[in-house]
């Protein structure tokens, strides 16, 4: 199959992410379109170390998977922290700073 | 017999001589300064496990000032050794780069690395509570704020002394972040850096729920721009077929020698190039805080303990323009016409929009935040000037920057009312009757801020303007004067309000710190004055280390 097809997919997912971290209002939602966004980034990196024959790309989406699994530790304690002092994890309640 | 031993053929076949796969050479002493600082936050992990609670502060402030201070002699070892001009070279097997702007940042990060460890561990603007000193941070980020558990542990007089390790890791992903030499590593500094910022964004002592605000839209918008960052390097990484700096270089300008089929390939498809750039462009210059990827700036300065937003204004801005440098310098030069216009107009709405808002601000952590994100504006002018001259001004700009923004948020943490910081404007009111010596100090570093000669940011500003119109980009730098005399407005109406305006009977105290945040703020006085009345040292410092090594 025509590696650049899975390109088109990575673009799709990224784009699924990128519009869900904006439509989206739970901050935990927001949180797993970001991680979609990095799978995407994953499936382009794989598709292209195919397309150039190197590992470079391969090497490169591990690297992103621990990343991900670091950003999710760190995300979500900082959610879980924000739900239990507001019983809500919605974005749009987090407005103090508003001017 | 003979028919099992051709079956067994089938799947087996007689094991050849492995290829011979060469073991990694890692230059130790040349990325020493990084590892000192990681070694130092490793064992600041295990304090943290083993060392008894009353001695870990002791333990871990002592470690990390002695850690960052001789990572900061490594540099310094580094630079004398000549690496910053004539040994310059790429190391640990082209992941990262030791030249002259990746000393002279990484030497500007430890130094106010370990200014900003001393606001971190400062401990007495507060009074005694239970007995307890208490510095800027919770003593227990886990609890609910205002709850039992919060209240038990101030009683029992815990400290998040975890600040110190978490502060050393993020300066280590800072040391990387500027001298990153492919992709891969970039992307892995910037993770490094950010991760820890945004734990330390949530742990205030006062106002958590704001602190906790601030964390939780710094770490979305923070993971969302590095996953657009991420994307970038794929779709270069698909232009290219390589993550290092210099094949990518190559491939852009069209001198690469040897083409297989599938690099012809996917070189014939510039919007792989195109949009790849731009998306990894949104990454750093949302790192860096510029317009239009500012959005969190404001929130996360205000909200976060204001220590910490002194390590990020400061640091941050130094490592992200150090990556951003490298980034246009060596590795999209050949795509220069492409990528100037943008860059201007993002100079342009960087400057103009910065100080603008900054007028209608009235909290002064908000008010810093802006003016920072004028200053990113002031530093893209010199980014765009691509010459030598450009990355010197730069890298000086970015140096004299980071003090004044260390001490003026140093002071910040000074004066207090009740409530813990007085960060209304209306409340600094008369301050320079009250106590004239930290209002003339505040003073100096706006005056640094606006750009007012005998300052640090005069030369800075000079040096970055100069550098941009002599590479024709006049139109830029009337544009950047322009927005620094609405930018001195604000910064001068602070000014007049501190001494011309009468103290209100209820208005906040100045705190007697101890020494650290003395020697902080003194430190930052002191580089904004030497800076700013004889700079010529520090300029020529800043012109030998403006080459990269590709």
């Amino acid at each position: 199959m025509n590696p650049v097809n899975y390109l088109y997919l990575a673009a799709l997912l990224f784009t699924i992410g990128a519009s869900g971290v904006l439509i989206r209002r739970n901050a935990i939602i927001v949180f797993m379109c970001v991680e979609l966004m990095l799978n995407a980034s994953n499936l382009a990196l794989v598709a292209f170390s195919r397309l150039h024959g190197n590992l470079d790309g391969q090497i490169m989406a591990f690297f992103t998977m621990v990343v991900a699994a670091a950003e999710v530790v760190v995300g979500l304690a900082i959610i879980v922290t924000l739900f239990r002092s507001r019983h809500s994890a919605s974005v749009d309640d987090a407005s103090l700073m508003k001017l | 017999m003979s028919t099992t031993q051709s079956l067994h053929s089938l799947w087996t076949s007689a094991a050849a001589e492995p290829d011979k796969i060469p073991s990694p050479h890692i230059e130790y002493a040349q990325l020493s300064p990084t590892l000192i600082v990681l070694g130092a936050a490793l064992v600041g992990i295990l304090i943290e496990a083993f060392v008894p609670r009353r001695a870990r502060y002791n333990a871990q402030v002592v470690l990390a000032i002695a850690g960052l201070a001789s990572a900061f002699a490594a540099v310094i070892a580094l630079a004398l050794d000549g690496y910053g001009t004539t040994k310059a070279k790429i190391a640990a097997m082209g992941a990262i780069a030791v030249d002259g702007p990746a000393l002279f940042l990484q030497g500007t990060i430890l130094l106010v690395g370990v200014v900003a460890v001393f606001t971190f561990a400062e401990r007495r603007l507060d009074p005694k509570k239970h007995g307890n000193h208490v510095d800027s941070f919770t003593p227990q980020a886990a609890a609910t704020p205002g709850g039992e558990a919060e209240r038990e542990a101030a009683r029992a007089g815990f400290t998040t002394t975890e600040v110190f390790p978490l502060a050393l890791f993020a300066i280590a992903g800072m040391l990387i972040f500027p001298a990153a030499n492919d992709l891969l590593t970039l992307f892995i500094a910037l993770e490094v850096f950010s991760l820890p910022l945004y734990i330390l964004c949530a742990l205030a002592r006062r106002n958590r729920l704001m602190s906790q605000e601030a964390a939780v839209k710094y770490f979305l918008l923070g993971a969302f721009s590095s996953a657009f960052l991420l994307f970038g390097i794929a779709l270069l990484y698909g232009y290219a077929g390589a993550v290092d700096y210099s094949s990518i270089a190559r491939v852009v300008s069209n001198s690469e020698a040897n083409v297989d089929p599938a690099l012809a390939g996917t070189m014939g498809n510039d919007a792989l190039l195109l949009i790849g750039g731009a998306m990894i462009l949104v990454g750093m210059l949302f790192k860096v805080g510029a317009v239009p990827f500012h959005m969190w700036t404001p929130d996360v300065y205000q909200g976060a303990p204001t220590p910490v937003t002194g390590l990020m204004a400061s640091a941050t801005k130094v490592a992200g323009f150090g990556a951003l440098l490298r980034l246009l310098y060596v590795v999209l030069p050949g795509l220069r016409w492409d990528w100037e216009p943008v860059m201007w107009g993002a100079a342009i709405i960087t400057m103009l929009g910065g100080a603008i808002v900054a007028i209608t601000q009235t909290d002064i952590k908000r008010m810093l935040a802006y003016s920072s994100i004028a200053h990113a504006g002031f530093m893209l002018a010199g980014v765009i000037a691509t010459s030598e001259d450009g990355v010197s001004s730069v890298l000086f700009y970015l140096a004299a920057y980071s003090f004044v923004t260390l001490g003026a948020f140093a002071v910040v943490t000074l004066v207090r009312d009740a409530g813990g910081e007085a960060t209304h404007l209306s409340k600094w009111a008369g301050l320079g009757r009250r106590s004239p010596l930290v209002a003339a100090v505040f003073a100096v570093f706006l005056l640094a801020f606006a750009g007012i000669p005998l300052t640090s940011g005069f030369t800075g500003k000079f040096a970055v303007f100069k550098a941009a119109a002599e590479s024709g980009a006049g139109a830029l730098v009337v544009i950047g004067v322009i927005s620094s005399a609405i930018a001195a407005f604000f910064y001068i109406r602070v000014i007049v309000l501190m001494f011309f305006q009468e103290p209100k009977v209820d208005g906040p105290s100045v705190a007697v710190p101890s020494p650290m945040t003395i020697t902080a703020i003194t430190v930052g006085v002191a580089v904004t004055v030497v800076l700013g009345v004889a700079p010529q040292y520090f300029l020529d410092l800043a012109g030998q280390a403006g080459v990269f090594v590709r």
